[in-house]
């Protein structure tokens, strides 16, 4: 892991994110809602306008000079994006974010591979983006879920994940890092396990992007998918991860233009890949705004950002475990990025007023997780995350705000 | 911080029925009830009145269940107060004078009472739907609608 970044490092890093001089009810904004969605650097900014002012046009079409120009961007974008993962470039499918990219897979993996009577193995720790689409997999075709239960801490409880697997299981659709209560899963002996009983896994990396580096070949992984806007990019941009042989032998997603070969009214050839998966105009300026974010990560480094995190995430452990009637739900062994609590009997919707007073922005809820929330028996959590442009002084005016809402409802 | 400001909205009367809300209960005998459901954040309530439909349709006892945060808590607590002794249609129209106070529109809104204390809600558009759950369940009652209320639809 790197070294952390001194302040000097993280007031350069805050010039670079102009909303972070927000005013929020005549406060400083203190933005601690990353898990939700990261702001913009201005490189993101100024990628997508570059585009907008100069590239604008449609891709993979014209012959003319913008065309051209546009489908430049969104291909080298796409080449970044392949560097970034250690995949090729015919294994990166742009989708409008990890949404996207499951319910991608829950079709096409699902129409082709997985019938009555078959199993999937998802856990406690998802969000429901990586639930709902495997349920309506298992409706239409008669399949069902295997879930891997939650321990007390907030870890998965790996010995009943590997006696989930029978000569039924399908697939395995995995979090890499709980959105909900922070937990980092040790995905690489999960994907050993489902490796052992030749199952191909599905990683949700939309939490972990933003965290940790990504390497598709180091993770064994069969699909894997994040989205843009949790990682300094754009909404409405993501990435699907497919091993190629995997890709290969799947049938298209969406019909439309972009994703053919020839069209007839007798016989339509579908294209290569990834354009196959890709029907319709695409969301280029996403796809150029989340290269450019790709490259603002690998400009500071994931492993400082990392550091800097860690120290973040621990201060924010610290600072609320000393207010009165603070509980933290999940102290996961491996935490990335957030924490989530409870306050006394404060309903988490009237800490998270009472703190957007103060100018703190966090989430209160059940943050897409019901099945967690009802796991720890809570209606939802108030829950603080961080980003590189957080600062120890914005973990400490979170322990303040929480302090005073505490006293205004004691 | 001051913790005046903080008042705005969670004045000492709405932290006071909050924490001890009155009227939390289910009266022995009654013929309305319904409930409410915000899905967004869990919050549920059911709303039970005894309507005297022998002396003009009075409401002569009304009580409430549930459990959600302090603004849905308290704004639950305060309507059962001041509904209790109107007419139905009474009941109706300080709704309406209600869902107006809180949606920002106080000044068109004059003999709410105590109820006056949520026009603070205005200014958090994403609470307007925790304090006006509680009425929506207490007109689907009085309306004798089908099934559960929810915010969402």
């Amino acid at each position: 892991m790197g070294e952390p970044m001194n302040q000097k490092d993280v007031e350069a890093i805050r010039e670079e994110f102009p909303i972070l001089r927000e005013k929020v009810r005549g406060k400083p904004l203190v933005y601690l809602d990353n898990a939700a969605t990261t702001q913009k650097p201005r490189q993101v900014l100024e990628a997508m306008q570059r585009y907008y002012l100069r590239d604008n046009s449609n891709v993979h079409r014209g012959v003319h000079t913008l065309s051209e120009r546009a489908s430049k961007g969104y291909e080298d974008a796409r080449a970044k994006v392949a560097r970034y993962l250690n995949a090729t470039e015919s294994e990166v499918i742009f989708v409008r974010g990890a949404t996207e990219g499951i319910n991608l897979i829950a079709n096409t993996f699902g129409a082709r591979f997985v019938g009555s009577g078959d199993e999937i193995i998802v856990s406690e720790l998802e969000h429901h983006s990586n639930i709902v689409p495997w349920q309506l997999l298992c409706d239409r075709v008669g399949a069902r879920l295997r879930v891997i239960p939650v321990r007390e801490n907030g870890d998965l409880a790996f010995e009943i994940y590997e006696s989930h697997f029978s000569s039924r299981t399908k697939l395995v659709a995995l979090t890499m890092v709980s959105n909900a209560i922070g937990t980092v899963n040790h995905v690489g002996s999960f994907v050993q396990v489902a490796r052992d009983h030749g199952v191909p896994v599905l990683l949700d990396a939309a939490q972990c992007a933003p965290h940790f580096p990504l390497d598709v070949r180091a993770l064994d992984c069969d699909f894997l998918t994040f989205s843009g806007h949790k990682i300094y990019g754009p909404t409405g941009i993501g990435v699907l991860y497919g091993k190629k042989s995997v890709l290969e032998s799947l049938p298209p997603f969406m019909g439309g233009g972009d994703m053919i070969r020839s069209v007839s009214f007798q016989k339509t050839e579908y294209g290569e890949l990834p354009y196959r998966f890709e029907a319709g105009t695409p969301n280029i300026a996403g796809a150029v705004g989340l290269a450019a974010a790709l490259e603002y990560v690998e400009r500071i480094g994931m492993d400082r950002i990392a550091a800097h995190e860690t120290l973040l995430v621990s201060k924010l452990v610290e600072v609320l475990t000393v207010v009165p009637g603070v509980r933290l739900v999940g102290n996961p062994k491996v935490r990335a990025g957030v924490v989530s609590f409870l306050v006394g009997n404060i309903h988490p919707h009237d800490l998270g007023t009472l703190l957007d007073q103060e100018g703190v922005a966090i989430r209160a809820g059940h943050h897409c997780a019901q099945p967690l929330m009802q796991r720890f028996r809570v209606p939802g959590t108030a829950r603080a995350s961080v980003a590189i442009y957080n600062t120890v002084e914005e973990v400490e005016a979170l322990g303040a705000a929480v302090r005073s809402a505490a006293e205004v409802f004691r | 911080m001051s913790s005046g400001e903080f008042r705005e909205l969670y004045q000492q009367l709405i932290l006071d029925h909050s924490r001890n809300p009155r009227n939390s209960r289910r009266p022995e005998v009654t013929n309305r009830s319904a409930d409410g459901h915000n899905p967004l954040c869990g919050d549920r309530v059911t709303v039970h009145l005894v309507v005297d439909d022998a002396k003009g349709g009075v409401i002569k006892d009304i009580g409430f269940e549930g459990s959600g945060c302090a603004i849905s808590t308290a704004s639950a607590s305060m309507m059962t107060e001041a509904v209790r002794g109107k007419t139905p249609e009474e009941a109706l129209r300080m709704f309406e004078g209600f869902r107006l106070l809180v949606t920002g529109h106080a000044e068109a809104t004059p003999g709410l009472g105590k109820l006056a204390v949520f026009s603070g809600v205005s200014e958090y558009p994403s609470r307007i739907k925790c304090a006006i759950l509680v009425w929506h369940a207490l007109k689907s009652a009085i309306l004798r609608e089908e099934g559960s209320v929810s915010t969402e639809n």
